[in-house]
């Protein structure tokens, strides 16, 4: 792909990844944002972060099936975007709905195991995002970056177990996220122990 | 049992002039109505749209309502999906009219009853109460209500009944989330007989001094104000007196995380989440939740001697 349509299609993708806070930013102008508009923007914020990592996690299966190699130039964008949400979705829990109460927010991630496990989560994003350039890839060695880039599978089950967690009773939304989360985990790992057959069954 | 009464007349409190001239209207309506009480027609009558003149009570919160657009479109009614604004957007399928409810157990005769004769027994009132959800929310709705003590006399439970149990209706074809099994339908929630005879427990029939939108639950819903929210079941099919604790739709779902009763209390957290604070829809910062919902002065004796923490 020429270096020219490279950009477009981050320049694309960079626009639409802003589209779900845009839409917050929209309907927060409009008054469309419901009875209790902290929570809905706290839940659709933590899901455009999964969604994102999901999406993250689906290049390498795709750039593998598809045998489109550009996408791994999209990659980054997309985590960096997971992120993002992720940073405004636990700066929206920490301001908008506990007011900055340090103590509460300091209880509530350790008393409460979803929260625990989703604030864990976000840290675990937070090296990741930092060594996300081209020169600390290069200053770790491509080796070490993977391995440490790897955290990424643990973050992306742990982003699924925060929502299964805090749902009441109804699953079937983190059922969803869980079910496309197994499937691309569940590529790699096949892929992992059958090489061969799959380079073989591979269209020439 | 203190009852606590505003010392004067508020303004809010005073007939429009436009309702108090409606009055012959109203009482040639209501004359109509006992006519044909009286001579035996049955009516079938569908709820009134609207409640005008209704009797105000001094059991009423003062506090600021939330807005129509807050009650109708922030529901729980999980027969209608599990989603906020579900039920809003599907309930326009429940069929309303005719209703009847079916009562049975340890009565002295099992009947069916229909809501016009409830709402002869025991005459609307408003009663604003504060609503408190158990996922931390709580709005102030002033219901159109009918003291559920006269209508459960009238229905002469027998001296095994210590029990009251009721049930939603249970229909796919007009409730979309019972197709999916994710509570154990229908949908039961009971009382206590002395929680049931309380003055603040009422069957609700309308909110703003209209009829209840089926998304609230209707025709008829039980609202109990110092319980958190999903003891108030909505569209209530069947009252049944029980000798034993009824079997109840969430504790059978969670029994860890939601009791048989579900008094609202902000020292017992919720497993997975915190009961200290509420977020009152259209406030910003989170409220300290009270013990019994704020009305600690009115319930608080019917649990002398129980031990709160274990029976949540």
């Amino acid at each position: 792909m020429a270096a020219n349509s490279l950009s477009a299609l981050k320049a694309l993708l960079f626009l639409l990844c802003l589209l779900p806070a845009a839409r917050l930013g929209w309907l927060a102008i409009e008054g469309g944002l419901g009875a209790n508009p902290i929570e809905f923007v706290i839940r659709s914020l933590g899901t455009w972060t999964l969604v994102l990592l999901l999406a993250t996690l689906s290049i390498t299966p795709l750039r593998r099936l598809t045998g489109w190699n550009v996408l791994i130039r999209v990659r980054r964008l997309l985590g960096l975007f997971a992120f993002f949400y992720a940073t405004l979705h636990f700066l929206a829990f920490f301001g908008l709905d506990q007011f900055f109460d340090l103590r509460a927010v300091i209880a509530d991630i350790a008393k409460r195991p979803y929260i625990t496990v989703g604030f864990t989560c976000f840290l675990l994003l937070i090296p990741l995002a930092v060594t996300s350039t081209n020169a600390m890839q290069r200053r770790l060695g491509g080796r070490r970056w993977q391995r440490l880039h790897r955290l990424i599978y643990v973050i992306a089950i742990g982003g699924v177990v925060h929502y299964w967690w805090l749902v009441k009773k109804d699953i079937t939304q983190p059922l969803i996220y869980a079910l496309v989360l197994g499937l691309l985990l569940g590529l790699r790992l096949w892929w992992r122990a059958r090489p061969a057959a799959v380079i073989s069954r591979r269209p020439a | 049992m203190i009852i606590r009464r505003p010392t004067d007349i508020r303004s809010s409190e005073i007939t429009e002039e436009a309702l108090y001239r409606d009055r012959r209207r109203f009482l040639t309506a209501s004359g109509a109505i006992i006519g044909a009480a009286w001579s035996g027609i049955s009516l079938a009558a569908p709820v009134p749209t609207t409640f005008p003149n209704l009797r105000k009570s001094p059991l009423s919160a003062t506090e600021k309502v939330n807005s129509w657009q807050d009650a109708t479109t922030y529901n729980n009614y999980y027969e209608f999906g599990t989603g906020k604004a579900d039920p809003a957007h599907s309930a326009h399928t429940l069929v309303t009219t005719p209703w009847s409810i079916q009562v049975d157990g340890e009565v002295k005769r099992p009947r069916t009853v229909d809501v016009d004769t409830l709402m002869r027994w025991s005459a609307p009132e408003e009663r604003i109460y504060r609503l408190r959800c158990v996922e931390a929310w709580s709005m102030v709705i002033p219901w159109v209500g009918l003291p559920l003590a006269p209508i459960l006399k009238r229905l002469e439970p027998n001296s095994r009944a210590k029990y009251v149990e009721f049930t939603t209706l249970n229909d796919p074809k007009q409730m979309p989330g019972v197709r999916y099994p994710v509570l154990d339908w229908p949908y039961v929630e009971g009382l206590r007989m002395d929680e049931a005879m309380h003055p603040l427990t009422i069957l609700a029939v309308g909110l703003y001094g209209k009829a209840l939108p089926n998304q609230n639950g209707a025709p008829l819903r039980l609202i109990v104000p110092w319980k958190y929210g999903f003891k108030s079941i909505k569209s209530i099919v069947r009252i049944r007196f029980t000798e034993q604790a009824p079997a109840t739709s969430w504790n059978k779902a969670a029994p860890n995380e939601y009791g048989f009763f579900a008094n609202v209390n902000p020292a017992v957290d919720h497993p997975r989440w915190s009961q200290a604070k509420e977020r009152r829809l259209g406030e910003f910062l989170k409220r300290e939740t009270l013990p019994f919902n704020g009305y600690a002065d009115q319930v608080a004796q019917l649990y002398r001697g129980m031990d709160l923490r274990k029976l949540y």
